[in-house]
């Protein structure tokens, strides 16, 4: 399955997912500037993405943590999601995000 | 020189687990540490990040948690009566003729130690920057992460951003002597004390503080002082005339002045070898996820097995001359005496 990465250059990459991995792991194993620090411990919001608004209502809903982390990026938008909590699977093959300036190195 | 130096063994740099091991190991040779974090409390990122998430892949220990596991290995290493400096940051290290270190710290003390051993993990907590372009020219003169000194806010016109204590708080300390304040969260939710919370509407309600819905988007001003803090809302921008801004959004981690102490790095990573965890200058050693070897896994339990060899080479640069036999705390009376079991 295939995700779809916008970097915070506006570069597109097509990335190889793998069925359970979660889309942090997807895009920081392919090398994308991705700071992700906690490790996906749902715990630090640096691995913040905007997901494409035709995709955002399949993904999953945000926790009250994940809510709450987003309160310390600064530019979140409606869209926004921390990665570590996208977990692939079969209906997430073609998902299209973005990667947020906050989630940088 | 002046006459405050804190002369020493070893200067363990950071607190976190491998940190905190690191002085269990060495104190097993008889070495004495000092330990410098720039967190006020002991963890790293296990009591800064994750104190209350259970980790799981911490030998015997089917599951812990961070604030558990910090616990548990202070327990382990007091004996040893290890010096914990906390709130500093290690500033520069320099090697001395006599080949001891000279390290200096942001609260302007000197350490010189034979010894030093980096287990800085992802580098240094520092207050996270908001994505907002150019907001470095106005750091330290108009923009502040943190307060220092109130009377720096006193009469100014203040935006505070963030939903969390540290924004309430000082939102609540700052409004009686600034001129203005307004408060800038991106919701109408915060995770902080519910009485701070409360009475910051108080404040609103009174009129002796905006509260705007909102993200910063820009700011305006020049020679780093601020003018006019532009935010993004759902109305559209909105201008907020501003000569203080303090962003409340945690902290992450980063390398710090470690990148200047003259060690080869890698990608950000301090490279060592495997037999020591030794870097590229002797008697400096890098343990924990700030290293880089070939195959290093960033675990916890990878940490704790570096400062064990770590140590092996510390005591010979400490002690040269003593011969050192390899003992198991299970078996050694006099490392059991050391730990205090006998």
């Amino acid at each position: 399955m295939k995700i779809h990465v916008t970097d915070q250059a506006g570069v597109e990459h097509e990335l190889e997912g793998l069925e359970g991995w979660r889309v942090m792991e997807v895009i920081r194993d392919w090398g994308l500037n991705i700071k992700a620090e906690c490790g996906g411990a749902c715990s630090c919001a640096t691995c913040h993405v905007y997901v494409d608004p035709d995709w955002f209502g399949k993904v999953g809903t945000r926790s009250d943590e994940e809510e709450d982390l987003l309160d310390t990026v600064g530019d979140v938008k409606a869209t926004s999601r921390l990665s570590c909590q996208i977990l692939m699977s079969e209906e997430l093959d073609g998902l299209k995000v973005t990667l947020a300036a906050s989630a940088a190195q | 020189m002046s006459g405050n130096e804190i002369v020493t063994d070893v200067v363990v740099i950071g607190a976190g687990p491998v940190g905190l091991f690191s002085v269990f190991e060495l104190g097993l040779l008889d070495l004495k540490c000092h330990v410098i974090d720039i967190l006020d409390r002991p963890g790293g990122q296990c009591a800064e990040l994750y104190p209350e998430k259970p980790i799981y892949d911490i030998p015997a220990f089917p599951v812990v948690t961070g604030q558990e596991l910090t616990d548990n290995l202070l327990q382990q290493i007091a004996p040893f009566n290890a010096e914990f400096h906390y709130s500093r940051m290690v500033t520069s290290v320099t090697k001395q003729e006599d080949g001891t270190f000279r390290l200096t710290t942001d609260a302007d003390e000197v350490f010189v130690a034979k010894v030093v051993v980096i287990a800085a993990g992802g580098g240094s907590f520092m207050p996270k920057r908001p994505p907002v372009e150019g907001i470095e020219a106005y750091e330290n003169t108009s923009v502040f992460y943190a307060v220092r000194k109130m009377e720096d806010f006193r009469d100014q016109d203040v935006v505070i951003v963030g939903g969390g204590d540290s924004a309430l708080d000082w939102t609540l300390n700052l409004q009686p002597i600034v001129r203005s304040l307004t408060l800038v969260h991106r919701r109408d939710a915060f995770k902080a004390a519910p009485a701070s919370v409360n009475r910051m509407k108080e404040l609103v309600m009174e009129g002796k503080i905006n509260f705007l819905l909102g993200q910063v988007s820009r700011l305006e001003g020049a020679d780093g002082q601020i003018n006019h803090v532009h935010l993004a809302t759902d109305a559209g921008d909105l201008s907020v005339p501003a000569t203080r801004l303090l962003p409340f959004f945690g902290l992450t981690m980063k390398l710090g002045p470690v990148a200047d102490w003259g060690l080869e790095l890698n990608d950000n990573l301090i490279t060592v070898d495997t037999e020591k965890f030794e870097t590229s200058v002797p008697g400096v050693f890098a343990i924990g996820d700030i290293n880089h070897y070939p195959g290093k896994l960033k675990l916890i339990l990878s940490g704790f097995h570096e400062a064990a060899l770590m140590a092996q080479a510390a005591k010979k640069i400490v002690s040269p001359d003593e011969r050192v036999i390899f003992q198991y705390t299970t078996s050694s009376t006099k490392l059991q005496k050391k730990l205090g079991v006998v």
